[in-house]
């Protein structure tokens, strides 16, 4: 640890308007586009109403920088948080069967793995989801105690936890 | 083409060709995107045989249209069109959502259906990579249970065709419920359970097609612009302008169902033969109280004006759906005798999962409420049920045989228009006067007795879309409530609730240049390129279809009900003045471009280049002459 602060994305589900606003801010960053299906946070959808905004956790024990046979992905020292190498990355997709949250996916058009750089700490989706008084996303203090990996969970299973906290366990069957 | 994705998709049902059409930059700069080009393209196909065609035959067009300021503009739309099964003009009507942004990325601006499936199918586009597939096993299927299958069929089929990829987040939807299957003629086209494109009635349309649903993948970014930085801006201003609408974000249109009724006295109660209560039962505050959602949206949008609702005790249990809007919770509301928020929610939930439109269901329901409080209709009229103002299940009931087109449901499944038409003729008595529509589209929620709300003496009665509210006719022209500004919205493709601020909105203009590279002024905009638009639409109207014409002025009125005077609350006494409202009439046509019988004058047509519109409108004219009206 270098000692400088570093930072977490905290997310509430049940807050996020599905305004996507996130996606935009993230993909004009680092795409010059509006480019929903390349943005590193991705909102899925899979009931209405369940709005899952995802995105790496950034596990402290990194099974994705681990998993890559070429050495395409490292940490960031200033930010903690995983960098992909475009040129070394060959698009195998070791990385999304190792993250426990599958998280990480192939871009769209290119040849690489696409995951969350913290916008070099201080990230875009987190300022405009504030801007708009949502705060479905949120940093926080990265603290060496905590367990971020806990939060490397699939859409679908976040899906279900969110639907039985907003609409209650009946509605499970809506997905 | 700046702003375009660049091409849009042919999708013949009848035989399953699909081919690519792309128009020339001229004819887009001409007529942008969703009504205006679904018009342009209506007019182009059918405009020879206009009056031969029946909406609900194979001939007819569906347009799924997305605009060039369709996820740029905060709030995307999408605009449904096709010759309107309720007018037999031709209505733009949009629904929110993400289909509209998928459609783009996957690279297309817009969808023409036409010819109908021979069964049912649904349409599965994943960027060019494009399929009918059977829809047999949700045919039937209510709403919420359609999209669960398409989310997940679509899904999966993304998950094992495109391996390796990761996750996929799951495709956007359109898609009908049973009232659509059935070619109700007041079947919205329908997404994420509680949004709708209800106005025009295309869900019958889309049904009489067998086309179920479309589901649309884009991989692809939004198109390339003219200059992306002050896209960027204008994004931002228009950010920073919707986020000051705190009231507006706080309540969405949804804390009018007390307020419009109790403060302005245009609100529909009891079919509207009253427009005013004070039913606090019916507050903002009583519907906070079934929210788990405060702010939900669609993708861009600033306001998320809407909220998801859920009934989670007593006889309306397991209800969900957004807010209500303002439009459902008057009209399956007070409009039904209901003031119970859960009771609003049960219904609009209902009508959400029946593919009903809100507005033109609860018209009807009113009506044929008011027709059994009068002794017209009766028990066995109804299969049983007595549709008694305030009695929910009731009225649940009845929006199911409308859905079902069973016993009375088969008449009222036609719209209040048509079925006022029917029942007069199966009774023997007149019940047009309780028929609250214009141009065969049940009016909006907006009441004009009191003078309080927002439409004008000319809004219903000029506009080319009937009782369409969200596109209403104003003078002067240049009004920021006219319909030639409606048009913008709804070409371009997005949501003017993000545009109230006059900044905003002022913004559009520098907008569309930015975005696409079109220099467009205000001015080009109300005097020629929506001018254009609405002429065509108007000279559609008028031409009609075969089941039913609208005569030329005599049709251009409001319901007889807005001439007695209000018969209770602040505005006690006040009425629609009948010389008043021919006057204004008479100065909309001038103001225009009509005759003195609302038919667009040829010199007109001609400045604006629309020889063949004048042409084909000439026998209209002479029509008219003939029978001296």
């Amino acid at each position: 640890m270098s000692g400088e602060e570093h930072v977490w994305i905290a997310r509430d589900y049940a807050k996020c308007s599905g305004c996507r606003r996130c996606e935009i801010v993230c993909s004009l960053s680092h795409e010059g586009k509006i480019w929903p299906d390349a943005s590193r946070v991705r909102v899925f959808m899979l009931v209405p109403g369940i709005e899952v905004p995802h995105l790496c956790a950034q596990c402290h024990d990194y099974p994705c920088v681990d998993s890559c046979p070429v050495g395409a992905l490292s940490v960031s020292k200033e930010t903690e948080a995983v960098l992909v190498d475009k040129e070394k990355c060959t698009a195998c997709g070791k990385c999304i069967d190792a993250c426990p949250g599958k998280v990480p996916f192939i871009h769209p058009t290119e040849n690489y793995a696409v995951i969350c750089d913290l916008c070099g700490g201080e990230p875009k989706c987190v300022k405009a989801c504030a801007e708009g008084g949502w705060y479905a996303l949120q940093t926080l203090k990265r603290e060496e105690t905590h367990t971020f990996k806990l939060y490397a969970k699939k859409p679908e299973d976040i899906t279900l936890d969110v639907i039985t906290q907003l609409y209650g366990e009946e509605w499970k069957e809506m997905f | 083409m700046l702003g375009y994705a660049g091409k849009f998709l042919d999708v013949d049902l009848s035989t399953g060709n699909m081919k690519e059409a792309k128009f020339d930059e001229q004819i887009l700069r001409q007529y942008m995107g969703g009504r205006a080009l679904a018009t342009k393209i209506l007019w182009d196909r059918l405009g020879r045989r206009w009056e031969e065609i029946d909406p609900l035959g194979p001939e007819n067009l569906l347009f799924l249209l997305t605009g060039p300021l369709t996820g740029f503009a905060p709030g995307g739309r999408l605009c449904v069109s096709g010759k309107s099964p309720q007018s037999n003009g031709i209505v733009g009507s949009t629904v929110a959502g993400e289909f509209p942004i998928e459609l783009r990325c996957a690279g297309y601006d817009g969808l023409i259906f036409t010819g109908k499936a021979e069964k049912p199918v649904y349409l599965f586009i994943k960027d060019s990579d494009i399929e009918l597939k059977n829809a047999s096993q949700i045919w039937g299927k209510n709403a919420k249970e359609t999209l669960k299958v398409l989310v997940r069929e679509g899904r999966g089929e993304l998950e094992s065709r495109y391996k390796g990829k990761g996750l996929w987040k799951e495709p956007a939807a359109v898609y009908i419920g049973p009232a659509g299957e059935n070619r109700s003629r007041i079947a919205a086209v329908t997404a994420k359970w509680a949004h709708a494109a209800g106005y025009g009635g295309y869900g019958g349309l889309m049904g009489s097609k067998n086309l179920k649903a479309v589901l649309a993948k884009g991989t692809g970014p939004l198109p390339d612009v003219a200059d992306m930085g002050k896209v960027e801006k204008i994004i931002d201003l228009v950010l920073k302008k919707s986020f000051k609408s705190t009231t507006f974000r706080r309540w969405g249109t949804g804390a009018a169902g007390y307020d419009v009724g109790a403060r302005q006295s245009s609100e529909p109660v009891r079919n509207w033969q009253e427009e005013w209560h004070d039913e606090k039962s019916y507050g903002a505050n009583e519907f906070e109280k079934f929210w788990v959602k405060r702010f939900w949206g669609d993708f861009g949008c600033p306001t998320t004006c809407l909220k998801i609702a859920i009934v989670r005790e007593g006889p309306m249990k397991g209800a969900i759906t957004d807010n209500p809007d303002y439009e459902n919770q008057a009209y399956l509301g007070p409009n039904l005798g209901l003031f119970k928020p859960e009771e609003n929610i049960y219904m609009t939930a209902l009508i959400d999962d029946l593919g009903l439109c809100g507005i033109q269901g609860g018209n009807i329901l009113g009506f044929a409420a008011e027709l059994y409080q009068r002794g017209i209709l009766a028990k066995k009229d109804f299969d049983g049920i007595e549709p008694k103002w305030g009695d929910v299940k009731a009225f649940a009931a009845l929006a199911e045989l409308i859905a079902e087109r069973k016993g009375i449901g088969e008449v009222l499944a036609e719209g209040t228009y048509r079925a006022a038409l029917e029942i007069s003729k199966m009774k023997g008595v007149d019940v047009m006067p309780y028929a609250i529509v214009s141009k065969g589209i049940a009016i909006g929620a907006h009441g004009i007795r009191s003078g309080e709300d927002y439409p004008a003496l000319e809004s219903y009665v000029c506009s080319v879309q009937g009782g369409d509210h969200t596109s209403t006719a104003y003078l002067p022209l240049d009004h920021e409530n006219s319909e030639l500004r409606m048009v913008l919205y709804d070409s371009g493709v997005f949501c003017w609730f993000n545009f109230f601020n006059k900044e905003a909105r002022d913004s559009l203009w520098d907008l569309i240049e930015a975005v696409t590279g079109w220099k467009i002024s205000a001015e080009e905009w109300l005097n020629i390129i929506a001018r254009r638009v609405l002429h065509i639409q108007r000279a559609a109207l008028l031409l009609g279809g075969p089941d039913l014409k609208w005569t030329p002025r005599r049709h251009d009125d409001i319901p007889e009900r807005w001439y007695e005077p209000l018969p209770k609350g602040p505005y006690k006494g006040k009425a629609v003045d009948r010389a008043k409202l021919e006057e204004v009439r008479n100065e909309y046509y001038e103001a225009i471009g009509w005759d003195e019988n609302g038919i667009p004058k040829s010199d007109e047509l001609k400045r604006l280049g629309l020889d063949d519109v004048d042409k084909r409108i000439e026998e209209l004219r002479r029509q008219v002459r003939r029978s001296g009206t």
